[in-house]
């Protein structure tokens, strides 16, 4: 034990400095902060549905370019019922899914290089961010052409959505750690690799996951756009098929109920996987500006 | 103190803390080149507390930098006679991922510490700079003096090692730069005297930089002022005898104020 000579005055003048100084806390109750959260959206969705059954019973497009709520959810409806719904969501969710995760190993250590070698950034940061904002609907020809009309050709199309995002997610998040953290670690007798595993690799996981948010996002949408553009039996039935039938079959109501689906598993994955990480990475750094 | 004082005196030649001898430090080369440090002789002696003054552009925190070792001199040498140093900044620099009592721990799990001896360890630390009670916060639910005494447990945390120090121990060093420059009056008042009493609890020899004359009379044993490009011990001062600080204060105040008008000139 370290020996400490007691100052009694001190110590009171130095507790009462860090009760005045340290940043309070004030957090709303679990259940309002869940009223103000769920609520909005809630309300939001409720009337659009209004709007969109009013304009229905208006009757100013025929049925078959705007149909009733209650046409669509009819559709789903069949769909659940006959089990088709369950199949055609696995097939697209686990696609995205995989081609997410192969993704992500690709982009993290291409994104490190680039963020640490200069010579590869020079060379393919450029076209890294040059290949962000190509729309990877973009390749689907190609890959058909490449591939044929199979699962590759999808998987290709949705790595070229997924690994620019994650990898310059990555890359931004290691060019925003505060440069004094790395010269702290090494004071602190952190060597190269304890430096990367220990401060580096931390500190760069809020940019990291901003990335792996986006890189999701368009491994989604490149996976839709793959999968309606490139429709076979060979490929089973995903979302953007199903979508494509509806158009095929001038059935407007299955084409709505496709977009929904679409449109709920995005968000869904997006609250139920990303949020709640988000979240918690930025709240423990104080990051709570944005959430609050 | 007075008898540490003899100590270090008279241990000053022999085997002294910290010994930099003809330290010369450039950056650049060709025709930018600029030299931050020439030709600076100076020793610490175990448990001594230094304060090196200067203004800016004097390369104190580039003579802090070489004796941490993040930096390597252009010539000259310097010779520790200590554990690894513990390195303090003006930025509290503290993982923000990381609860205080865990940032604590870094050092320790970084030298390879288990779990049950890290917790230890670290739980005396906090409990040294009187931060026992916060342990589980995170640094953004701390005031910046309190960020700045967690920096100082963790800094210590990395200089000690309880394990190999119960025989043949080797002597501490502290090196700080500037750390209560950026706290306000009040906290900053508060924590020198908490460095004070730290540094009688530990028995660590203190490198100490600052801009701030009254600073560096209040907390240091010896002031040595350094000349701006290039850095130079310009003079010395033993401020350990407190009846005449507000005397030695103006005289390097005087002192400090002349070194900086002849770069008026230059």
């Amino acid at each position: 034990m370290l020996p400490t000579q007691p100052s009694p005055d001190f110590a009171a003048l130095e507790a009462g400095l860090d009760a005045l100084d340290a940043p309070q806390d004030a957090r709303r109750p679990g259940w309002r902060r869940f009223l103000r959260a769920v609520l909005p959206p809630v309300v939001a969705l409720l009337l659009i549905l209004l709007v969109w059954q009013a304009l229905w019973a208006a009757a100013f497009w025929p049925e078959y370019k705007l149909p009733a709520p209650l046409a669509v959810w009819g559709a789903f409806w069949d769909r659940v019922r006959d089990g088709e719904a369950l199949s055609i969501l696995w097939t697209s969710i686990h696609r995205a899914v995989l081609g997410f995760l192969a993704g992500m190993v690709i982009a993290t250590p291409l994104g490190l290089l680039v963020a640490k070698v200069r010579l590869v950034r020079s060379a393919i940061g450029p076209l890294l961010t040059g290949l962000q904002s190509l729309p990877s609907v973009a390749w689907v020809p190609a890959a058909i052409l490449w591939f044929g009309l199979n699962d590759a050709a999808i998987y290709f199309v949705v790595l070229l959505g997924s690994v620019p995002s994650i990898a310059n997610g990555l890359v931004a998040g290691v060019d925003q750690i505060p440069p004094i953290l790395p010269r702290v670690g090494r004071a602190l007798g952190a060597g190269r690799l304890a430096t990367a595993t220990h401060i580096l690799m931390p500190a760069a996981l809020p940019g990291y996951l901003a990335g792996l948010k986006q890189g999701w996002a368009f491994s989604w949408r490149s996976l839709m756009a793959a999968e309606l553009i490139a429709t076979s039996p060979k490929l089973g039935i995903g979302l953007g098929t199903y979508l494509n039938q509806g158009q095929a079959f001038n059935d407007m109501p299955t084409v709505i109920a496709a977009i929904l689906l679409i449109l709920l598993v995005g968000v869904g994955i997006e609250l139920v996987v990303f949020r709640p990480m988000e979240r918690s990475v930025l709240r423990t750094r104080g990051l709570t500006g944005a959430l609050s | 103190m007075t008898t540490v004082l003899e100590v270090a005196t008279a241990d000053l030649d022999a085997d002294a803390a910290v010994r930099l001898a003809g330290v010369r430090k450039t950056f650049g080369r060709g025709r930018d080149i600029v030299t931050a440090l020439d030709g600076v002789d100076l020793a610490v002696a175990p448990g001594e507390f230094v304060c090196l003054l200067g203004a800016s552009g004097c390369g104190k925190s580039t003579l802090l930098n070489l004796v941490a070792g993040l930096d390597e001199p252009s010539a000259g040498s310097i010779t520790l006679r200590t554990s690894r140093p513990a390195v303090m900044f003006q930025e509290a620099a503290l993982m923000p991922w990381l609860t205080a009592a865990r940032n604590v721990e870094l050092p320790l799990r970084l030298a390879g510490l288990g779990r049950v001896a890290r917790r230890e360890r670290a739980a005396e630390l906090l409990d040294l700079v009187r931060l026992s009670g916060v342990g589980r916060k995170r640094p953004h639910e701390l005031s910046g003096g309190m960020r700045q005494r967690v920096a100082l447990a963790r800094a210590l945390a990395s200089a000690h090692d309880p394990a190999e120090s119960q025989e043949g121990r080797d002597p501490a060093l502290l090196l700080m730069d500037e750390p209560f420059a950026a706290l306000d009056a009040i906290t900053r008042d508060v924590l020198q005297g908490e460095l004070l009493r730290v540094w009688r609890a530990i028995d660590a020899a203190v490198l100490f930089v600052t801009h701030d004359v009254r600073e560096a009379v209040r907390l240091g044993q010896r002031v040595v002022l350094l000349s701006s490009r290039p850095g130079r011990v310009v003079q010395q001062w033993n401020t350990t005898d407190e009846s005449d600080a507000a005397e030695t204060t103006e005289e390097i105040t005087a002192r400090l104020r002349e070194v900086i008008s002849s770069h008026a000139a230059a």
